[in-house]
């Protein structure tokens, strides 16, 4: 599903290089809840971004469902995200001024759907996450927890293969980030996405099928 | 519709600092559009000048006469059809400090002169009034309004140029044929003048401040230039002949200092305009780059960025624009009100119009420029990590 092949990635500050990531040679396998933790610093993020495609690596390949990402342009990169990933972020990064449904419609503006089959979409979406009822609240207007629900459909409202989440409880109380995780555990197992989840959070990494750690850009 | 609906939003999200910006804007655009009509005003002379009119006046200065003699000696030149004449009264009208009694007064020759200017219309009844009466006089449709003049009510003037108190009597009222006539002026017998210098100041009659002439075919203009300015060049009065665009346009040149400062100005308050709409779209696009990143996460493109900052300015900049131009209106109408006959035409033009709204437009445009780039090079990764 996911193969990433001897990758390195590194930054330029002014005149310095900053090496992040070290020959990464990883496989996630079709229906995989990969968990990738380690310290600040580590590469995690950078990583995940890599694999969804809104990063390049230096060297290495990055192959996802047969496509090798590393090859495609900007443009490419961008319509094949919007048809393979779905994006869970920290902080949740929904438009404030966008309601739930309307953040949740984002991703659809961009296919060939009719107004109607959109709509059907989105509240199916909000729905499975549990917010049917809010999709005219706007983000300032619901909790932490159900601003990350939100998120969550609009990551899957498209029906992507792959979800990828940065660190998608760190914002969150315990009570909420407990009902996230059984949430990404739901749309692992009942619906076959694919996860791959950076996170600090040790009882958020135990829903992971499989913990891999980070350190100093090199995988564990 | 995703881009504009957006774009909607995003403009109403600090709801106080975009009222600011329009509000900036619309003031900008206002005075902008204000002080080029000031511009276009002080220009109107030129504008309005007939294709086939010439004057003749002093080679030296337009404060020097020509005589009265020249008159049919002009008319003889080939290529000149029509020959009248005029000077320039002055005088005193009332309180000087007001500027409503500020307006020309003009001695012209009554037979020709309404023949010479189409452009003002009188009833045929009135103009033979005026013609049969030496102590007459007529007024533009603009200062019988604003002074309430009538036909038949006493114009007292306090001659300064020519001192003594001057009586006369309305006998037509003008009206300028469109708005770029001048409808300021007071007009009345060149004799009456004349006959009443030879008897106050004996010796100074029988001159005229300039002639004006209908030519033919305004191509042959600069050969009848030649012609009359050759034929005076030995006499004790040389003249100038030039073309009633030039004569006015060297009324003009005398404010020149005026006009360009007006015109820096207005030049300056694009750059205001254009530095107080950037500051805005700078801000909110930094303060979105988090959301811009989220967007190109999702599979947005740049035309999507580019519309989200580029509509956002021009939106803002657009009913800045259009609220300046709707103030400039009743400005520019006031100002006419306060000043009626300083200038004889007032009008907001369309060029003004155009321009105004061709600068906020350029304003929308430059302002969401760089802030635009800037949102286009920031990588996803960069944007995501941003603090807005």
């Amino acid at each position: 599903m996911i193969e990433v092949h001897n990758i390195s990635k590194s930054y330029r500050r002014d005149s310095l290089e900053i090496p992040v990531l070290s020959n990464i040679t990883l496989d996630v396998p079709e229906g995989e809840f990969l968990a990738l933790m380690g310290p600040s610093g580590s590469g995690k993020t950078t990583l995940l971004n890599l694999i969804a495609g809104i990063d390049r690596p230096n060297t290495g390949s990055i192959t996802v469902n047969g496509t090798d990402i590393a090859t495609l342009n900007e443009s490419n990169l961008a319509t094949w995200r919007s048809h393979n990933v779905g994006f869970i972020f920290q902080f949740y990064n929904l438009l404030p001024v966008l309601t739930a449904f309307e953040n949740v419609e984002l991703p659809l503006l961009l296919t060939n759907l009719s107004k109607k089959e959109r709509r059907e979409h989105v509240e199916a979406a909000l729905k499975l996450v549990g917010l049917g009822d809010r999709m005219k609240h706007y983000p300032k207007q619901l909790s932490g927890g159900q601003e990350q629900r939100v998120a969550i459909a609009r990551a899957i409202v498209t029906d992507p293969t792959v979800l990828v989440a940065d660190e998608p409880t760190g914002d969150l109380d315990r009570v909420s980030a407990g009902e996230i995780m059984v949430l990404m555990d739901r749309l692992n197992k009942e619906f076959k996405k694919t996860i791959v989840m950076v996170t600090h959070d040790p009882r958020a990494a135990e829903k992971a099928h499989k913990v891999m750690h980070l350190d100093k850009g090199e995988l564990n | 519709m995703f881009v504009i609906k957006l774009v909607l939003k995003n403009a109403l999200r600090h709801k106080l600092r975009t009222f600011l910006t329009i509000l900036g804007i619309a003031i900008a655009v206002m005075s902008f559009g204000f002080l080029r009509t000031i511009v276009t005003a002080w220009s109107a002379g030129v504008e309005s000048s007939a294709a086939n009119r010439m004057i003749v006046r002093h080679s030296v200065s337009f404060i020097f006469p020509l005589p009265y003699a020249y008159k049919e000696q002009i008319a003889r030149i080939p290529g000149v059809d029509m020959v009248s004449y005029a000077n320039w009264f002055g005088g005193v009208y009332k309180d000087p400090a007001d500027f409503k009694n500020f307006f020309p007064r003009i001695a012209v020759d009554p037979e020709t002169y309404f023949d010479m200017y189409p452009e003002f219309v009188i009833p045929p009844d009135q103009l033979a009034a005026f013609k049969a009466e030496q102590g007459s006089c007529i007024v533009g449709e603009k200062i019988a309004k604003e002074l309430g003049f009538k036909i038949g009510d006493p114009m007292p003037i306090d001659g300064d140029i020519y001192p003594g108190r001057w009586d006369f009597v309305i006998r037509g009222i003008y009206r300028g044929k469109d708005a770029t006539a001048d409808e300021t002026q007071m007009l009345f017998h060149w004799n009456y003048l004349n006959e009443r210098v030879k008897e106050l100041q004996p010796g100074r009659e029988g001159n005229v401040g300039w002639y004006v002439l209908k030519v033919h075919n305004p191509a042959e203009m600069p050969l009848i230039a030649k012609t009359v300015d050759q034929f005076y060049l030995n006499s004790r009065a040389g003249t100038k002949t030039e073309t009633e665009r030039e004569f006015q346009q060297s009324f003009v040149s005398m404010s020149s200092a005026i006009i360009r400062s007006l015109e820096i100005v207005s030049y300056i308050i694009i750059g205001i305009i254009l530095l107080v709409l950037a500051n805005t779209i700078v801000m909110a696009a930094r303060e979105r780059t988090t959301e811009y990143a989220v967007l190109k996460t999702i599979g947005f493109s740049s035309r999507h960025i580019i519309g989200l900052i580029g509509g956002e300015s021009l939106l803002i900049a657009g009913i800045g624009g259009v609220i300046g131009l709707l103030l400039t209106f009743p400005i520019a109408a006031g100002f006419a009100g306060m000043f009626p006959t300083f200038f004889p035409v007032f009008n907001v033009e369309t060029i003004t119009i155009i321009l105004a709204a061709v600068v906020a437009t350029f304003a929308g445009v430059v302002a969401a420029l760089f802030p635009t780039i800037r949102a286009l090079r920031t990588s996803i990764a960069e944007g995501l990590r941003a603090i807005g």
